[in-house]
């Protein structure tokens, strides 16, 4: 127990630094990298949680394909420094003390029923592994997956058709 | 194995700044990388319940919780970089209008 402790503390502390890194940072690449850090260690707490296959697929998705489009973006605008406009000045201390509230209500549900959502200390073998997990894929929830992957397709004409208009519009107006 | 109260309390917490970082950065990008830790706070939820109850299906949600990130990050950074070449930045403040 004591050891399970202290490496979920571990974590806990390295997820909560990188996050807030990666909410304090002024330059956007920073941010990236420390969100990047976030995303692996999440995905040592699912291979804590025996759900070793979303592990790998939170490396490979998250922190391969989606942070590094997200560098991608960031180096094609230049990381640009954005100055402290102060539109709405009343903002930023009422969202502080919005989240303290929020974090607090929560914290006070957690306590008040201490032990009540323990989890069994062992699970049967195999317990999301690829092989279990594609099982329950394909047999219960074969209609939502395919409906993602018709997501996967608009998303991508999408993107295609957002940044190739301004091109046509160019062109347009060139001729 | 640690109760799923910690994993529940350390959720909260990453949601929590994630949604903070929606609310008081400016940069576009960055609110966006927000809005993935906010998703990945509730996929560490989903995960540490499939746990508790022994079920796969939170498991699968994440899993389909992911697909749907990363199509909402292709469209969403394709957007912002169609604002950022018509308006030269990508500073929300600056998006006021509907028309391009």
């Amino acid at each position: 127990m004591i050891p399970d402790l202290v490496l979920f503390f571990g974590l806990a502390g390295i997820a909560i630094a990188s996050a807030l890194g990666m909410l304090l940072s002024r330059n956007a690449i920073y941010s990236a990298i420390n969100l990047i850090i976030n995303f692996v260690t999440v995905a040592v707490f699912y291979l804590l949680l025996g759900a070793p296959f979303i592990a790998l697929a939170q490396i490979t998705v998250y922190a391969g394909a989606i942070m590094v489009l997200f560098l991608f973006v960031i180096m094609l605008l230049g990381a640009e420094r954005l100055r402290a406009s102060r539109t709405l000045a009343w903002q930023q201390p009422l969202a502080i003390l919005l989240s303290i509230i929020l974090v607090l209500e929560t914290a006070y549900i957690l306590i008040l029923r201490p032990g009540s959502l323990s989890p069994p200390t062992t699970v049967s073998a195999g317990f999301g592994a690829p092989q279990a997990i594609g099982q329950t894929l394909f047999e219960s929830y074969l209609l939502p997956f395919e409906i993602i992957s018709v997501l996967l397709l608009v998303a991508m004409i999408g993107a295609i058709v957002l940044t190739r208009r301004e091109r046509l519009g160019e062109k347009k107006e060139e001729g | 194995m640690v109760a799923t109260e910690y994993y529940l309390g350390l959720s909260v917490l990453l949601f929590v700044l994630g949604a903070l970082g929606v609310l008081i950065r400016r940069n576009a990008i960055i609110i966006f990388m927000s809005v993935e830790l906010m998703l990945n706070a509730a996929n560490l939820a989903f995960v540490a319940f499939a746990r508790m109850h022994q079920s796969l299906g939170g498991q699968i949600f994440v899993f389909f919780v992911m697909a749907v990130a990363a199509a909402e990050v292709a469209v969403g950074l394709a957007l912002i970089v169609t604002i950022f070449k018509t308006k030269q930045s990508i500073d929300i403040d600056q998006l006021n209008q509907l028309k391009g």
